[in-house]
């Protein structure tokens, strides 16, 4: 029994030898990732076609990436939630009354009471750090309540559900907040773009970055004795990679901004715009809000003690208890986590709107749950990957907008959202029966 | 040897000293005034029904539990024992019945599990982890060869060897297993009995629960019998018989060799 599978995650079949490995096995590519791409690809062309063509342009990823911001943001804290067998239905409430704090800050409170005007540099990051902070406090609160008082993490958030979003409304006396910072609403998508010269450096930093993790991986293996996948499957995988980061980045920037805001844009700087003249959006400064929080989580989840600890006691919580892991305090820390992101989601969200509305994120608790367990994340603990959340949250807005634009009706759209995700779990579910993995 | 019957041959400062260690769940007095000590490359056997209170006992050694009342002496000092951090602090060291391992979790990681090796830079250096975990399992079981894969993939020996490293690599000087063998087969029984010779030659006190007679009477020096959260007695293993020892465990019946 011992005498194999040194070298691969996943044995795709009984007694193999080197030389027999499947193509995925010796590219030591994640199956169900790759399920996953394969399934997004999918509805994308579908789409496509039935949209003659308008699904798969510039113009749709960037709208569809920016919407998916804020639900992939905090998909990704909720792996963490979900790997260790607890469950936050309270994350669409606690954005509610993040963003409503925050909409106060910059509308009310800090030009009203401190008397700073409207459009001072300040405004902005008080009202994004009140976002965060009210999310983290919250956040941190509800693992207490779980952690410390053993209330299960379901009662305790499907309270907050009932309680934040509510708490917002009070905060705001149910209106709608409005006009927000220009500086803050830099961060919801269309109106924060970095134009295509600096989305190409930021390109070619992120190729240069996806190599260098690459050869460094191979090195430390090379270093310690440890198998090597074949020269020329590092070269495949880091070519699909590169191939991906440049065709994103090239798509954004074929988009350009229409003309008419351009030339409104030309006139707030008293100039005019010269005929014949085009500038491209280039990246949202939220996606590459999304960018830095899925690289940021990624290595919490694989590199830091506190990764090792959120999935070991999803494994197995008695262990991780015995092994001298505060379990507790862990707990604390994961929905203090989860808080803080739902702060960032709603910073995203309202900017994205450019007001706030008391009825933010309603419903967000369940596209966040389903985008990070279309991703692959074990309810009953200790499986989960960021790629994957974020992935799942990218399939459901696909679904979402694609559907909307071909004119499937809202009812229509939310049965079919719904049985997507009972499939997508009923596939994983007999993908692992088949290899045999304990979920 | 006739005058020293009935005795604990050993002298010197124990490694451990159990003292009237007393602990109750809601009223039940799991263990009630027991005591008992180890000596360095000493095994020690306690035995007892389900229930008796040995793993309780033990517990808190470990620090899994907190004893009621009571005193931990190691190596002669006082010693405060609050949860297994203090515990591991004391070169105290366990082998669960339960194994403990994460199930998602590879080798590596398990046997790092709350004291992973980590970079300059404070992340997780896993490289260095497998490479110790490689080294490590390469002396306990050459056979060991799955270092990538979860360990509910590994087979029942498999997953035991990597509990007995977590324990065995980090310094152990007192060494506690529950029923280290309860779920292994002839052979893999085999290769247990042997790491505990060899550790027993390094000084190592171990305490060993276990159910199987003839595993006590073939590896313990001593063995304390616990029956109803009381301590039946301590015997030396090669003054009595095993239907004395059986005796003990089943009607409480004290011999006369027993102290």
């Amino acid at each position: 029994m011992s005498d194999q599978a040194d070298s691969t995650q996943i044995e795709s079949g009984p007694k193999m030898d080197q030389s027999g490995k499947s193509l995925f096995a010796q590219l030591e590519l994640d199956m169900r990732l790759m399920g996953m791409v394969g399934a997004f690809i999918a509805i994308a062309l579908t789409f496509n076609f039935f949209t003659d063509g308008r699904f798969i342009t510039p113009r749709n990823t960037f709208n569809l990436t920016v919407q998916t911001v804020s639900v992939a943001i905090m998909a990704t804290g909720m792996v963490f939630v979900i790997v260790t067998r607890h469950i936050d239905l309270s994350v669409g409430a606690v954005l509610a009354i993040a963003s409503a704090m925050g909409a106060m800050m910059q509308a009310r409170w800090l030009p009203q009471a401190i008397g700073l005007e409207y459009g001072n540099p300040m405004i902005a990051p008080l009202a994004i750090l009140t976002c965060l902070a009210v999310g983290t406090l919250i956040g941190a609160f509800n693992g207490w309540l779980i952690g410390y008082q053993g209330i299960p993490a379901f009662i305790v958030t499907l309270g907050g559900l009932l309680i934040w979003r509510f708490v917002g409304w009070y905060v705001t006396d149910g209106q709608t907040i409005a006009p927000l910072d220009q500086n803050f609403l830099v961060l919801g998508g269309a109106e924060g773009t970095i134009g295509a010269t600096l989305s190409w450096i930021i390109c070619a930093l992120a190729v240069a970055g996806a190599v260098f993790a690459l050869y460094n991986a191979r090195k430390a293996k090379k270093n310690h004795g440890f198998p090597t996948k074949p020269l020329w499957a590092e070269f495949a995988v880091g070519g699909l990679i590169v191939a991906v980061i440049i065709g994103y980045v090239g798509t954004l920037n074929a988009y350009d901004i229409p003309t008419g805001k351009l030339r409104r844009l030309f006139e707030a700087r008293g100039e005019v715009l010269p005929d014949g003249y085009t500038e491209a959006y280039g990246l949202p400064i939220s996606v590459l809000v999304l960018i830095v929080v899925a690289i940021a989580m990624t290595m919490v989840a694989k590199k830091t003690r506190l990764g090792k600890y959120i999935f070991a006691t999803g494994g197995n919580p008695d262990a991780a208890e015995l092994s001298g892991i505060n379990t507790k305090l862990l707990t604390v820390k994961i929905f203090a986590l989860m808080g803080f992101l739902c702060g960032l989601s709603a910073v995203i969200a309202s900017a994205r709107l450019s007001v706030h509305s008391n009825d933010i994120g309603t419903l967000d608790e369940l596209r966040v749950i389903a985008a990070a367990v279309i991703g692959g994340t074990a309810l009953s603990g200790g499986i989960g990957t960021i790629h994957g959340a974020i992935l799942g949250a990218l399939i459901m807005q696909s679904l979402q907008s694609g559907m909307a634009m071909v004119g499937v009706d809202a009812p229509l759209q939310n049965i079919v959202v719904g049985s997507v995700l009972v499939f997508a779990v009923w596939i994983d579910i007999q993908y692992r029966k088949r290899l045999g993995i304990k979920a | 040897m006739a005058e020293n019957m009935g005795k604990n041959p050993n002298t010197g400062t124990p490694l451990v000293e159990l003292k009237d260690i007393s602990i109750a769940f809601g009223g039940v007095k799991a263990v009630d005034h027991v005591s008992i000590d180890l000596y360095p490359g000493e095994v020690v056997g306690l035995l007892g029904h389900n229930g008796a209170g040995k793993s309780t006992l033990i517990k808190c050694l470990s620090g899994a539990y907190q004893k009621d009342a009571g005193e931990v002496v190691i190596n002669g000092e006082h010693a405060e024992i609050r949860n297994t951090r203090d515990a591991r602090r004391y070169n105290v060291e366990t082998i669960y019945q339960t194994l403990a391992l994460a199930d998602n979790l590879d080798a590596a990681s398990n046997l790092f599990l709350g004291r992973e090796l980590v970079t300059p830079l404070g992340f997780v250096d896993e490289p260095a982890m497998e490479a110790e975990t490689r080294k490590i399992m390469g002396r306990l079981n050459p056979n060991f060869k799955k270092f990538k894969v979860p360990v509910s993939a590994l087979s029942g020996g498999q997953r035991q060897s990597v509990a007995i490293a977590r324990a065995v690599y980090f310094n152990a000087k007192i060494l506690i297993m529950d029923e280290p063998t309860a779920a292994l087969g002839p052979h893999e029984t085999q290769m247990v009995a042997e790491l505990i010779e060899e550790l027993k030659a390094q000084g190592l006190g171990i305490f060993l629960i276990e159910h199987d007679i003839h595993n006590v009477m073939r590896l313990c020096d001593r063995a304390m019998v616990m029956k109803n959260g009381q301590k039946v007695g301590t015997v030396n293993v090669n003054e009595v018989t095993d239907e004395d020892i059986l005796g003990m465990i089943i009607m409480g019946k004290k011999p006369p060799q027993a102290y």
